[in-house]
């Protein structure tokens, strides 16, 4: 009762007061915030820095030079990316496989035949691929991510993008959840907390997997290097295949803006919110502790998860490679029924099998692609055996298995195009599940993708294969 | 990089941070409760870590923290949780990093809570300031990022800012681990009540308003003579705060 009498008592009260209370009280605050101030703050006459941060945010966010610079930034990343992860690739995988995968081979020697196959051929192989193939390009993308991240550059980013994604009815904070994304889409997901309006909030949710993320990255570079980059004389191909990795990413960026702009229409109309963005001072980051906190931190924590999900999805793969009904495999019974569907896509069954088996993460998409090829399309002299994961020497050896598995430009076209848009991982999309509680929206989040997927697919193999 | 013994000084036993145990995730049995709060962008995950020897990863731009990270450390025998709250800009709204925030401050009570501010900006990190030392009596202010004040010339007089604020001032600059020592020292003065706070209440609001906020404050004191804080309450209850409400209904505040 005690309690009813001070609800009465306040109801009264507020409307003794009348409108304006919060407003009165903002205003006392910041009177009382400017006195104190006043009390203790002393500025002397030199305001150098400040101006050196004023002329840097009006080249970097300006109407002119605003794009191009974010545009270049990307494309310097990526390009360092693709050069710099070519190398210890190659020596991580000479390493683990070249070296490590016939001596752990030996030494089960004495295992059944099914044991050392599942263990050594399933799980090891899956693991080490995961490791030769992602730990470069993220110890390279995510120290660099995070010296812009340090120096400020991202609320710069979400500032210029702030009038594209109001027009498209979404947050203006939804450009520092999209930049999360491209480094993990559970990452972005969880960011979403900053914006406050829950329709705002379901949009960048939904939209985040647009967003390429670490474990999608690698596939995209991988497939550009082969496919796009052996188009131009070998002088030009980094270049050329870092453009047509650009090209995909601003590609998701101009999904994230439609779908959105498609959402705010139809299921999650309403008024778009307003918000305040301070724009940080720049700060000098702390290289070294960023190098270092960003390898520990991220590479070797997304790498921890890779590897977690790609152990069992490895044992998987070896599993339906080996387990026959009737006189096929299971893999091969799959690939066949999936492939008529596939071909409709300009893809084909191996790499509809290969995103079901990836659900878990996408990480390893490529090695189980490129497994599941050299299985059904039985090329002799490569791999080890049924569900044998492995690497080759050479990125154009890579290439050569996917051309004798029926691979075209097409092909590598549509699965840059499918890597983007496909269902999230299945973190993300528990992720989405816990943030939004609900069904509906988890299962639009899952399915929405992965439907745009399949339309775009099937367009650009319809036209494709009509102009060609 | 964030060994125990960075070099001779953090060793030496009149340095008061050779007290300081990182204790990490390890925040079972804990004596005090401390939280982290501040504006945006002001270097309360850089604090965090440099008190717990985590590394809760810090980022340029607001927003980077959207949930509660909590670590531990010890310091002269007492054990700390210490939790990194989001930073927010105000108190009074309702976006779910805010009220993670709020929600902390009101119904976790910890024993202390260390508010972040950037020194180069002051005046708009009093904002959030004077909003928190509504709610808590206990607090410090952590007036961080001095270098940067330094480099563009501001000067700060603690002791005044103290006294107007009537909580005690520690000036740090955390990504260089200056001024630690100092705030873990203030911090275990204010947990264990060497130093007692009188916060700045809000004053320039019109005379109708106050009368009403002391009304409803007296009468939520009759009903739950030990809620600390009964004056934000009373302000929140007349800015129509669904969530206060509801707390008052189910009397939330009377647990101590």
């Amino acid at each position: 009762m005690k309690t009813n009498k001070i609800l009465n008592t306040s109801n009264d009260l507020r409307w003794k007061i009348g409108e304006g209370f919060h407003d009165k009280l903002t205003e006392g605050i910041y009177a009382d915030a400017a006195n104190i101030a006043q009390n203790s703050v002393h500025k002397k006459g030199n305001k150098k820095r400040f101006r050196f941060d004023r002329s840097l945010d009006k080249i970097v966010t300006s109407r002119l030079w605003g794009f191009p610079i974010m545009i270049a930034i990307l494309s310097i990343v990526l390009w360092l990316t693709i050069i710099g992860a070519n190398y210890p690739s190659g020596l991580l995988a000479d390493l683990l496989i070249g070296n490590a995968y016939p001596w752990l081979k030996s030494i089960t020697e004495s295992f059944p035949w099914w044991l050392s196959g599942f263990l050594v051929d399933g799980v090891y192989l899956a693991l080490a691929w995961v490791i030769a193939v992602m730990l470069p390009p993220m110890a390279i993308f995510f120290p660099l991510f995070t010296l812009l991240e340090d120096f400020g550059y991202l609320p710069r980013v979400a500032f210029n993008l702030d009038h594209l994604f109001k027009k498209s009815g979404a947050h203006g904070k939804q450009a520092l959840t999209m930049s999360m994304g491209f480094g993990c889409n559970a990452a972005g997901v969880i960011a979403t907390r900053i914006i406050d309006s829950p329709r705002e909030r379901l949009i960048a949710i939904i939209t985040n997997n647009f967003s390429l993320c670490n474990g999608r990255w690698p596939t995209q570079i991988l497939i550009a290097s082969i496919f796009i980059g052996a188009l131009v004389p070998q002088s030009f191909a980094g270049a050329i295949s870092t453009l047509a990795v650009i090209g995909i990413a601003l590609l998701g960026i101009a999904f994230t803006f439609l779908v959105s702009l498609f959402l705010s229409k139809t299921m999650l109309k309403g008024e778009v919110s307003s918000f305040t963005l301070e724009l940080p001072p720049y700060r000098p980051p702390r290289f070294w502790k960023t190098i270092y906190t960003s390898i520990i931190d991220r590479t070797l924590i997304v790498l921890w998860r890779a590897c977690l999900f790609a152990a069992p999805a490895g044992a998987v793969i070896w599993l339906i490679s080996n387990v026959t009904i009737g006189d096929s495999n299971i893999a091969n019974w799959m690939i066949l029924h999936l492939d008529g569907f596939g071909l409709l896509l300009g893809l084909n069954g191996v790499i509809l099998l290969a995103y079901i088996v990836a659900i878990p993460a996408n990480e390893i998409v490529i090695p189980t692609i490129l497994m599941l090829t050299v299985m059904s399309a039985s090329i002799a002299g490569v791999g080890e055996g049924n569900g044998v994961m492995f690497e080759l020497e050479s990125v154009s050896a890579t290439g050569d298995i996917l051309k004798a598995g029926g691979w075209t430009l097409l092909t590598a076209v549509n699965i840059m195009l499918f890597s983007l848009l496909h269902n999230p991982c299945s973190t993300t999309i528990y992720t989405i599940y816990k943030e939004t509680k609900s069904i509906k929206w988890t299962t639009v989040a899952s399915v929405l993708p992965i439907i745009l997927g399949f339309i775009v697919c099937f367009i650009v193999a319809q036209v494709w294969r009509i102009l060609a | 990089m964030q060994t125990l013994t960075n070099s001779a000084c953090e060793g030496c036993d009149l340095n008061q941070a050779s007290n300081l145990k990182k204790l990490g995730v390890n925040i079972n049995n804990n004596d005090f409760v401390v939280a982290l709060a501040g504006n945006p962008n002001t270097g309360k995950s850089t604090v965090f870590n440099a008190l717990t020897g985590l590394r809760q990863h810090t980022g340029n731009w607001p927003g980077k923290t959207v949930t509660r990270a909590e670590g531990g450390y010890s310091y002269n025998d007492k054990k700390y949780k210490l939790v990194d709250l989001p930073g927010t800009y105000s108190l009074l709204s309702t976006s779910q990093d805010e009220e993670i925030a709020r929600n902390f401050i009101l119904f976790g009570k910890p024993d202390v809570t260390i508010i972040v501010v950037d020194a180069s900006r002051l005046e708009r990190n009093l904002n959030l300031v004077l909003q928190i030392l509504e709610i808590t009596d206990k607090a410090v202010l952590c007036l961080n990022l001095m270098d940067e004040a330094k480099r563009l010339d501001i000067e700060i007089n603690e002791r005044t800012l103290a006294k107007d604020l009537g909580i005690p001032v520690v000036p740090t600059s955390a990504r260089f681990k200056e001024g630690i020592p100092e705030l873990l020292n203030t911090v275990h003065q204010v947990a264990s009540g060497e130093i007692i706070c009188k916060p700045h209440r809000i004053k320039s609001v019109p005379k109708k308003i106050n009368k009403a906020i002391e009304k409803l404050r007296l009468e939520i004191e009759k009903a739950f003579p030990n809620v600390p804080n009964s004056r934000w309450i009373a302000l929140r209850l007349l800015d129509g705060d669904q969530r206060i409400i509801e707390a008052i209904k189910t009397g939330e505040f009377i647990t101590e």
